[in-house]
């Protein structure tokens, strides 16, 4: 274990938020021998404790604090009080996700220069390419012993899988396979190979899958440089009259405020939590909030297009056994302005336990119409959508000052509304895994609409000028020098692949910066 | 049944000994409801027994299972037989009656209900009672079993010798 940084250590590097990116960034940083102080709201939870139960695991991990939402989204209107999906745990939502690992493509780190100007749409390039991002996208893949890199064979493939593929193939589709996954096809890393317990999005009780909870963090901390406080709600990040970062306020599991000084700041609460942080740290020298010279502060939320397809067959798919997520189609995943949007999107499999179905198959159903497509359920196969977003101003994360936490602090509003481009990629990606599961004999297919987001991004983005986002390439706030951000809020465009690879990607290159600025007595 | 549990089952014997009033496939008595066939019944701690049978009526319509007993029904809204809520339903209740010409239960057609609960699905009532049947129906244990949902199989050793990729059919 870490030992304990004193409050007053105004050396220490502090973290908020111990998820993808803070989690890999405390320890990248404890292996340099660069003492962290890592605040996590939530509390600590190992494979022990996990559950192979939907609604008590969502109970035990997920972030319940009150938000609230607006705008023409579905999910406002069927999970008002509940836009996004995200851990409240040591580990973040490392514990909940599924473990697909993909890099960025070239061309979509370049989304205005590709697409050009979208209208409605606030596109940018980002400041960093594909070729400076490889040799991290490198080490990251051997972090999370990523399946199909480094001679890591496949996962096989489970009876949803084998479904989805007979139908991509009979459609042509030629990039179809179980996946890049960040779950063990056979034992890495102390960590044993997956059971095919289908509990993915419940944290892995095998510890097959990847997670900061139970790899990074106590790695970090049997360096001894790095502590980890969980249960540790940081309130507001504080600063000198010259405008420099002296430390956070936080409040302990009791209530108990708390400051910690700090050489360095780095927020990593999501793309939710983040924003909000910044916004409720605002002080006479910066009354729009911290790091917001640019206005963009919670600004350009993305949330990938998403929806999903099911299908019912006239014989038993099954598909809750086996690896919730391990199938994808990537054919789509493109730039080909022709089929009426910019941008792409993957296909990947997705399965759901009785109790979710009921929940996120239809939100608001009711009837027979609704009750026949569950009672095939045994028989059902599923697949989700995934593809990249316009980031639009509005659509943003800002304080809620009608409703505090029980901390009296403002929460966070998510106000979000399709892009016409967002609603085009749907409908097409739609009809596309409608017209899979047809050419695998489907007898009935459903559109699900989307999820409250899993896929949080772009409210802190990377901008080449200070004027048009709030970080540097490194995550660094363009206004304050001694401020970064770490996860995915700061991604200038979402492109059309699960984000995490890329946070972790962004977290172990900003872990060498950091390291560097202090050597150059830069911080 | 735990204790200070509002809902008692009675005995069969003590049921049949008391007299019965039919409303649609359930039984109404004298401050009960229970199966026709007496294989399950409840005794209504708070709201008139008509309401409670009504209000099974209710949640099956919204959400039909042909192949799934009352009785899980009535475990999704016994919640509802509180003092708590006894205004609410009593009241929702008696606007389903209304529009329906009187009695919801009367109607003997399943399309005929739905087409009253068409009219209220935007209530607050309606939406209360549907919205908790998501996690007060389908999070039930048997529940899963009928839908042949597996559920925990960490203590199975999950599926990796297990099916996960028996299909046979494709
Ligand atoms: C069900 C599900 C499946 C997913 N599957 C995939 C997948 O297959 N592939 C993929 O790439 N991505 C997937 N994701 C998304 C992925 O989990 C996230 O993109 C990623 O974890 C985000 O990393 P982050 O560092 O931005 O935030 P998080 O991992 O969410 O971490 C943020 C942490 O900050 C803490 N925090 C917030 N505010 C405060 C505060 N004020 N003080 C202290 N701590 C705070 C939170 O409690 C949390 O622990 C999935 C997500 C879900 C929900
Ligand atoms: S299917 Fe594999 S990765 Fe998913 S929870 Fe089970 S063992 Fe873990």
């Amino acid at each position: 274990m870490g030992a304990p940084f004193d409050l007053n250590d105004d050396s220490v590097v502090v973290i908020i938020g111990t998820g993808a990116g803070g989690g890999v960034l405390a320890n990248e940083l404890a292996q340099k021998g660069i003492s962290v102080v890592a605040l996590e709201a939530g509390g600590r939870y190992l494979p022990e404790d996990y559950t192979n139960d939907e609604w008590d695991s969502f109970g035990q991990l997920a972030w319940t604090e009150p938000r609230s939402t607006s705008g023409d989204w579905r999910v406002a209107k069927d999970f008002s009080g509940l836009p996004a999906w995200i851990v409240k745990a040591v580990g973040g939502t490392t514990v909940h996700w599924a473990g697909a690992s993909l890099r960025i493509q070239e061309h979509e780190f370049k989304a205005l220069t590709t697409y050009g100007e979208v209208e409605g749409a606030n596109l940018l390039d980002w400041p960093i390419t594909l070729a400076e991002l490889e040799p991290y996208y490198e080490k990251a893949e051997k972090k999370l012993g990523v399946t199909r890199t480094n001679g890591i064979p496949g996962l096989p493939g489970s009876n949803n899988y084998k479904v989805f593929e007979a139908g991509a193939k009979k459609l042509g589709y030629k990039h179809v396979h179980t996946g890049r996954m960040a779950i063990n096809s056979q034992d890495y890393d102390d960590r044993t190979a997956c059971q095919q317990t289908g509990f993915c999005f419940q944290g892995c009780k095998w510890g097959a899958k990847w997670s900061s909870a139970y790899t990074d963090i106590p790695r970090g901390e049997a360096t001894g440089n790095l502590e980890v406080r969980d249960h540790c709600h940081v309130a507001k990040i504080e600063h000198d009259k010259t405008g420099k970062i002296t430390g956070v306020v936080y409040f302990d599991k009791d209530g108990k405020s708390w400051r910690q000084k700090a050489r360095v700041v780095c927020v990593a609460g999501n793309s939710i939590e983040s924003p909000r942080m910044l916004l409720n740290s605002s002080s006479n020298l910066f009354p729009d909030g911290l790091a917001n010279s640019s206005g963009m502060v919670g600004k350009n939320y993305m949330r990938h297009m998403t929806g999903s397809v099911y299908a019912v067959f006239d014989k038993p798919v099954k598909m809750w056994r086996g690896t919730t997520m391990a199938g994808i189609i990537s054919d789509e995943s493109r730039f080909d302005a022709s089929r009426g949007f910019v941008g792409g999107y993957e296909m990947e499999t997705l399965s759901l336990g009785l109790p979710f179905m009921a929940a996120f198959l239809d939100p608001g159903g009711w009837g027979r119409n609704f009750t026949s497509a569950l009672d095939g359920y045994e028989n059902m196969a599923g697949m989700w959508l995934v593809g990249e977003d316009m980031p639009q101003e509005d659509n943003r994360i800002t304080l809620n000052t009608d409703l505090k936490d029980k901390w009296g602090l403002p929460v966070a509003n998510v106000n979000f509304s399709d892009h016409p481009n967002d609603i085009a990629m749907r409908n097409h990606a739609y009809k596309q895994g409608q017209a899979i599961y047809d050419a695998a004999g489907a007898t009935r297919t459903f559109p699900t609409p989307p999820y409250p987001s899993t896929h949080n991004l772009g409210t802190n983005r990377m901008s080449e000028k200070p004027r048009d986002g709030v970080v540097n390439k490194w995550g660094r706030s363009h206004d304050i020098k001694n401020l970064y951000v770490s996860d995915g809020s700061q991604f200038t465009t979402g492109a059309s692949e699960n984000p995490t690879l890329t946070i972790i990607s962004l977290a172990i290159r900003q872990a060498d910066h950091i390291a560097e600025e202090l050597g150059k007595g830069n911080l | 049944m735990k204790k200070g549990n509002a809902y008692l089952l009675m005995s069969r014997r003590e049921l049949l000994t008391r007299s019965l009033v039919i409303g649609g496939s359930l039984v109404i008595g004298a401050g009960f409801v229970s199966a026709p066939d007496a294989a399950w019944a409840m005794e209504a701690q708070h709201l008139k027994p008509k309401t409670l049978a009504t209000l099974i009526q209710l949640a099956r319509d919204i959400y039909p299972h042909d192949q799934i007993g009352d009785e899980f029904y009535v475990n999704a809204i016994k919640g509802y037989d509180s003092k708590d809520h006894v205004e609410a339903i009593e009241a929702g209740i008696e606007d389903l009656n209304k529009k329906a010409g009187g009695d919801y239960l009367g109607l003997g057609w399943e399309d005929q209900r739905v087409a009253v609960l068409r009219q209220v699905e935007d209530t607050a009532f309606f939406q209360m009672i549907r919205g908790g049947l998501v996690t007060g129906l389908y999070n039930q244990k048997p529940v899963w079993a009928i839908f042949g949902y597996e559920g925990e199989s960490f203590s199975k050793g999950g599926y990796i010798n297990r099916g996960f990729n028996d299909i046979n059919w494709l």
